[in-house]
């Protein structure tokens, strides 16, 4: 990185930190945290549209729907969702190439599971033989995009289902009076008012998919905790940058990392709840209210 | 090929270590059906050895802590708040890897604590293994979630039991232990059996790659994992996985309701709350 990096053995130890934190590998390392927070922007919103059609599906008055949904909710609650994010990307992987597999190569005689080995043939691979490492580190990537998004969207599906149910019977009746339909009443009159009640759960599970993310390593990818460790460990002389074993300061940085996340997150979420409580039959919205009619009150005395 | 009654006698107290069945773990094409259902089930012991000692152990820290994050002393609060912070506000993925990290650092022989009159020696280089390393990181973690529904708890006390308290003369510990502590377990009590349950899933994160499993002996999601591995099959291992864990579910929440039922025999029938599972799914 810096011009005077070319033999760090002889360098002060200010000049060595600055070349030992700007060298190649660190510079990845600060990539993954990057990658952590794409896929944290990715997640969130794929969980949420997931999340929305299982509340939709529990909602339906259509039976194998409906039961599907409800299916889904709690398989996923009831087991420890590790086994999931182990188990999704398996299988959606070999699902994949099972399908491609039954399309490209029709003529293909023998089995695919032979003992031990999945084995499909060759144009069925995805990502196809020989493409570059990046092409594999996406297919990666997507694979725990989906995970993310089946395991959380489960989770948000309960939480909308919930909100949907908790707009006031008032609210409904009225829109029915005023002769609207189902689906006018759910896009109107639901729709718009079931944030508020979604938000407490739905940060919540913002809150759990953050510190769902280190998981990307069991997945072999390479993000913070694998870079974690891999710089932190104990380097000989023979490497450009020798050190004892560092481990701890580098995992020290990523809870400190999580820490602040979890922090601005609250934060965030606590003025967003403000925001959408504005002119709510909640108690936070009718706080808010009094509020209002107080400072008008008080305004219009110092005025007077 | 083994038969199921062999494979039960092999495998079943295998994850305790290499004496106490066959000294390998089946491989490859050697792998049976029953192989995975009883090793598997085998680590479901240390599953349920962690939880078990962290939510005893981590007992009476969580009530700690919720006193103190509850009292008004300004360096107790502060103490224990940004305990509580901590380990809530990070994963407990990264808090095996620091702790390993950091319990690594410390001298294998053990450290000499001098006493005036005689030295002890502190066996720290037990903390290197999951058994005592894993469940310190569990305990104070699990302590943490407690102690926080323990406050959430302390504040809803009602006001009026408080002030009986006080009208009928009771002070200091004799109230504590005869008026808040009762009334402050039976508010929490569905929500920790939750958190029970939260942890026995977690217990599955203490060998993912942060501790090390010494004779191939681990959790349950150890073996699925070193199954998945060998067979490259993840329909069968895992779904084994998922049975286990529903089941134990099911049997904590049984246990759970009968310590509501003690806790809420002072109530009408239907007054009592309801132990709803409402986990809050990983850490």
């Amino acid at each position: 990185m810096f011009s005077f990096c070319t033999d760090p053995s002889v360098l002060p130890a200010w000049q060595w930190y600055a070349c030992y934190l700007t060298s190649g590998t660190h510079l990845a390392f600060y990539w993954s945290f990057v990658v952590v927070i794409m896929l944290l922007l990715l997640a969130a919103p794929s969980a949420l549209l997931v999340g929305f059609g299982g509340a939709l599906a529990m909602r339906s008055k259509f039976l194998p729907l409906n039961m599907l949904g409800r299916g889904y909710t709690s398989l996923v609650r009831g087991v420890p969702d590790i086994v999931f994010f182990l188990f999704v990307p398996i299988a959606i992987g070999q699902g994949v190439e099972y399908i491609m597999h039954q399309i490209n190569c029709p003529d293909w005689d023998q089995p695919i599971r032979q003992g031990n080995d999945f084995i499909v043939c060759r144009d069925a691979q995805v990502p196809p033989r020989g493409s570059p490492s990046w092409m594999y580190n996406a297919w990666g990537f997507l694979l725990a995009l989906i995970a993310f998004a089946v395991v959380f969207g489960a989770f948000v599906a309960n939480t909308l289902y919930g909100a949907m149910r908790a707009v006031p019977k008032g609210q409904i009746e009225t829109a029915e009076a005023y002769g609207m339909s189902k689906r006018q009443t759910f896009r109107r009159i639901i729709l718009p008012q079931m944030w508020v009640y979604a938000l407490p759960g739905l940060s919540n599970i913002w809150m759990i998919l953050t510190k769902a993310t280190p998981l990307l390593f069991l997945l072999g990818i390479q993000d913070i905790v694998y870079w974690a460790r891999e710089l932190g460990g104990a380097k000989t002389s023979l490497y450009k940058y020798p050190h004892p074993d560092w481990r701890v300061w580098y995992f020290l940085v990523v809870l400190a990392f999580y820490l602040c996340l979890t922090a601005l997150s609250e934060r965030f979420f606590d003025r967003m709840m403000n925001r959408f409580s504005v002119g709510q039959a909640t108690s936070g919205g009718d706080r808010q209210n009094k509020g209002k009619k107080k400072a008008v009150a008080t305004a219009g005395e110092t005025a007077a | 090929m083994r038969t199921c009654a062999e494979s039960f006698q092999g495998y079943i107290l295998r994850s305790l270590g290499r004496d106490y069945g066959e000294r390998l773990l089946p491989r490859g094409l050697d792998i049976t059906f029953c192989d995975q259902l009883f090793l598997i089930g085998s680590g479901m012991i240390w599953n349920l050895y962690f939880a078990v000692m962290a939510v005893v152990l981590a007992f009476s820290l969580a009530t700690l802590l919720a006193i103190g994050k509850f009292s008004q002393n300004f360096f107790f609060h502060k103490l224990s708040a940004w305990f509580i912070f901590v380990f809530r506000g990070s994963p407990l993925f990264i808090q095996f890897f620091f702790f390993y990290s950091l319990f690594v650092l410390l001298p294998r022989q053990g450290i000499e604590i001098n006493l005036l009159f005689t030295t002890i020696t502190a066996n720290t280089g037990a903390f290197r293994t999951a058994t005592v390393g894993g469940l310190v990181v569990l305990t104070l973690n699990t302590a943490a979630y407690t102690a926080e529904l323990f406050y959430g708890a302390l504040r809803s006390i009602p006001k009026g039991d408080l002030e009986a308290a006080d009208a009928y003369g009771l002070t200091g510990f004799t109230k504590f232990r005869r008026i808040v502590w009762p009334t402050m377990m039976r508010l929490a009590w569905p929500s920790y059996t939750n958190e029970v349950i939260f942890l026995f899933h977690s217990t599955t994160l203490v060998f993912l790659s942060a501790f090390p499993a010494r004779q191939q002996s681990g959790e349950a999601l150890y073996y699925a994992r070193y199954f998945v591995d060998q067979t490259f099959n993840p329909f069968v291992a895992f779904p084994i996985v998922a049975f286990y864990f529903i089941v134990a579910t099911i049997l904590i929440i049984t246990l759970f309701s009968f310590g509501n039922r003690h806790l809420n025999r002072h109530l009408p029938q239907e007054v009592r709350p309801k132990i709803r599972f409402k986990p809050q799914y990983l850490r």
